[in-house]
């Protein structure tokens, strides 16, 4: 158990590593120099080797790497170039709205998910399964921003039922009415996409002998779906659903940008426009780092849920 | 034996037909037409007896014991007949009575003993759950769990119910199933190849074991095999199945010494145990099953059969006698007894 921990945390940091080395290069390779842009059209060329010289921008690439490294491990991840605060501020600042959004996204979408593919499994070739099915594919063939859009329109504009923009924070219910759009829009897709899996892996599930056994001693049937088959078809889903934290968060960059609702999204797309790289490398740095431990703690969940996966930590 | 029957629970007298089934007819149905799986089976299991079911893969007779227990595959389709356990027709059951049934008057083993318990329930859980009918504590369920455990060998039993399948070997797994088996004390025992996944050694101790238990218990058994030699060593009676139709039934001792039905002969050749001379090659019976989406006419073994002669190309052959309580479907039993007379 330790020792998997311990190997884990030190992929993590390896994939972290490799995610903003990545991202270092890619920078190197757009074209555009960050201190023209930071100060304008009409900089001297003073002005520019002195950002250049500030930012480290005249290292060698190598070296710039290993120096933001370097800081971060003292808990530096640079100053934002237009407001002069620590990146690490503004961007733990930002992180909780979208935590909490993607949170609330994969847990309604798991809420209806895994109810909706266990019912399609049961009734196969029921007209509710196809229903369920037509929909489910519907659901995830249709890109979230675009449901974010529409959501918006019918629901804040048409119907006025709910907040357009922002995340409120103006007490529980305020807050609670500025998620509801935005996790919908991002969730919707996960529900038909959870709906799919659970109802595949339940089937094979329950094709299988030891649920032949269950019933020959006559268990009930609830028990046999709910104890004996979704305990089994469950994790596959948990896996997925720990991959996909990828999927979810570039999914929340749209819903955030779409309901202008702070977040990591609306920080990220805010810098790239404006060649503010301290706070892209940051953002990168802490998206990256959230889904290596989303992927961990999926694995966790089911060495809790399989005594056999358990085994093997 | 004796002993056996007085201590048995059952108020009925040993030899009472427990089970019958009568000209049961099942049909798969395929992207092909339906596959006629079962044809006119008749197959009766007295009171604390243990009978065989033998045949080559694909005869029928593991589909036989899902028909009884009714948890057949969704494309199943019952036809014709009845099966009749202690007088009541459970064809005619709704799910819900079925259910009652199953766990408490039948219960079953599968071939599998890897794949047949839950990889993420405990033994004990499993042990447990099975007795949900029973208004005893908790602790008592857990007690007679590991009572049971101790039963079919397993040592150490109460500390054992807390471990997983997968920390069992496959023998031991079966073991397992066994004790669940037999925990719910059914009248019925339908074993579908329980021993066919294990090696020899194995299998002779699962079948000793089932042995001691039915005579503890004093319940039927319905032993579904291909193994000739466990049958013999197990059974009282033996029913010979080939391509979904019942082709000879008897007791081991005249089946085996007097098998009426070619098929059954050639089945005897072909068992390496009963091979006495060097060989370099290992008898098996010429050609395969016979199509069972068209079925033929006549004699259904008739396209392997070396006897086969005119009456077997139209004229399928009804159960004649050869002895006393055993009979085969093959009429060349009817030509001799009719040069004889």
């Amino acid at each position: 158990m330790w020792f998997y921990l311990a190997r884990r945390l030190l992929l993590a940091v390896a994939i972290v590593m490799l995610a903003v080395t990545l991202l270092f290069v890619m920078i190197h390779a757009v074209p555009g120099d960050p201190a023209a842009v930071i100060l304008g059209p009409r900089a001297t060329p003073e002005q520019i080797a002195q950002i250049h010289e500030k930012m480290g921008l005249d290292d060698p690439l190598p070296l710039q790497i290993v120096n933001f490294f370097v800081d971060v491990t003292r808990g530096d991840m640079g100053t934002d170039v237009f407001t002069q605060r620590p990146v690490s501020q503004i961007v733990l600042g930002q992180m909780p709205y979208t935590i909490t959004l993607i949170l609330s996204a994969i847990t309604w979408a798991t809420l209806v998910g895994i109810p909706l593919g266990c019912y399609s499994a049961i009734r196969r070739n029921s007209l509710i399964d196809k229903f369920v099915g037509v929909i489910s594919v519907s659901a995830i063939a249709i890109p979230s921003f675009v449901m974010a859009i529409y959501a918006l329109l019918i629901f804040a504009v048409w119907l006025g039922w709910l907040p357009a923009i922002g995340a409120g924070g103006d007490g529980f219910w305020d807050t609670l009415s500025h998620l509801i759009l935005p996790a919908f829009a991002v969730g919707v897709g996960w529900v038909g996409y959870i709906a799919r899996i659970v109802r595949a892996s339940m089937l094979e599930v329950l094709g299988e002998t030891h649920i032949r056994m269950a019933r020959a001693f006559g268990l009930p049937e609830r028990r046999i779906v709910f104890r004996y088959a979704l305990t089994l078809a469950i994790l596959p889903t948990v896996t997925v659903l720990g991959v996909g934290m990828a999927h979810l968060l570039s999914a929340a960059v749209f819903a955030e940008v779409v309901f202008a609702r702070p977040g990591l999204g609306a920080l990220i797309v805010h810098a790239v426009d404006t060649r503010n790289y301290p706070i892209v490398m940051g953002t990168v740095l802490v998206t990256t780092a959230l889904f290596v431990i989303s992927t961990t703690v999926a694995d966790l969940i089911n060495a809790a849920l399989d005594p056999r996966v358990r085994e093997g930590l | 034996m004796t002993q056996a029957s007085a201590t048995q629970p059952i108020e009925a007298p040993a030899g009472a037909v427990l089970l019958e089934v009568r000209g049961l007819s099942l049909d798969f149905g395929s992207s092909r037409g339906r596959v006629r799986a079962l044809r006119d089976v008749s197959v009766s299991v007295p009171r604390g007896r243990i009978v065989g079911v033998v045949g080559e893969s694909g005869c029928g007779k593991s589909t036989l014991a899902f028909a009884i227990i009714r948890l057949l595959a969704e494309n199943a389709m019952i036809t014709a007949g009845e099966v009749r356990l202690e007088g009541r027709d459970l064809l005619t059951l709704t799910p819900r009575q079925m259910r009652d049934i199953r766990g408490r008057r039948v219960s079953m083993i599968f071939q599998d003993p890897m794949t047949s318990l839950n990889r993420v329930l405990s033994v004990g859980q499993h042990m447990i759950d099975i007795q949900y009918r029973d208004k005893i504590s908790q602790a008592d369920k857990r007690r007679r769990a590991a009572e049971a455990l101790t039963r079919v060998g397993i040592a150490d039993a109460e500390s054992r119910l807390r471990d997983f399948p997968h920390q069992f070997s496959g023998g031991m797994r079966q073991r397992i199933c066994i004790a669940m088996a037999l925990l719910v004390e059914p009248a019925l025992l339908l074993a579908d190849e329980p021993t066919t996944a294990l090696d020899a050694t194995m299998e002779v101790q699962i079948v000793g074991l089932l042995k001691a238990l039915q005579g503890e218990l004093g319940c039927s058994i319905l032993f579904v095999s291909h193994h000739l030699g466990t049958v013999a060593e197990l059974c009282d009676d033996v029913v010979v199945m080939y391509a979904g139709e019942v082709v000879e039934r008897g007791s081991v001792r005249d089946i085996f010494k007097r098998p009426g039905h070619p098929y059954t002969q050639a089945l005897l050749e072909c068992d390496p145990g009963r091979i006495h001379e060097k060989t370099r090659h290992l008898p098996t019976i010429p050609g395969s099953l016979p199509d069972l989406v068209e079925v033929p006419q006549g004699c259904i073994f008739k396209d392997r059969c070396p006897h086969a002669f005119e009456r077997c190309q139209r004229e399928r052959p009804p159960h004649y006698p050869v002895a006393e309580g055993h009979t085969a479907s093959c009429h060349l039993l009817d030509e001799t007894r009719g040069n004889h007379s």
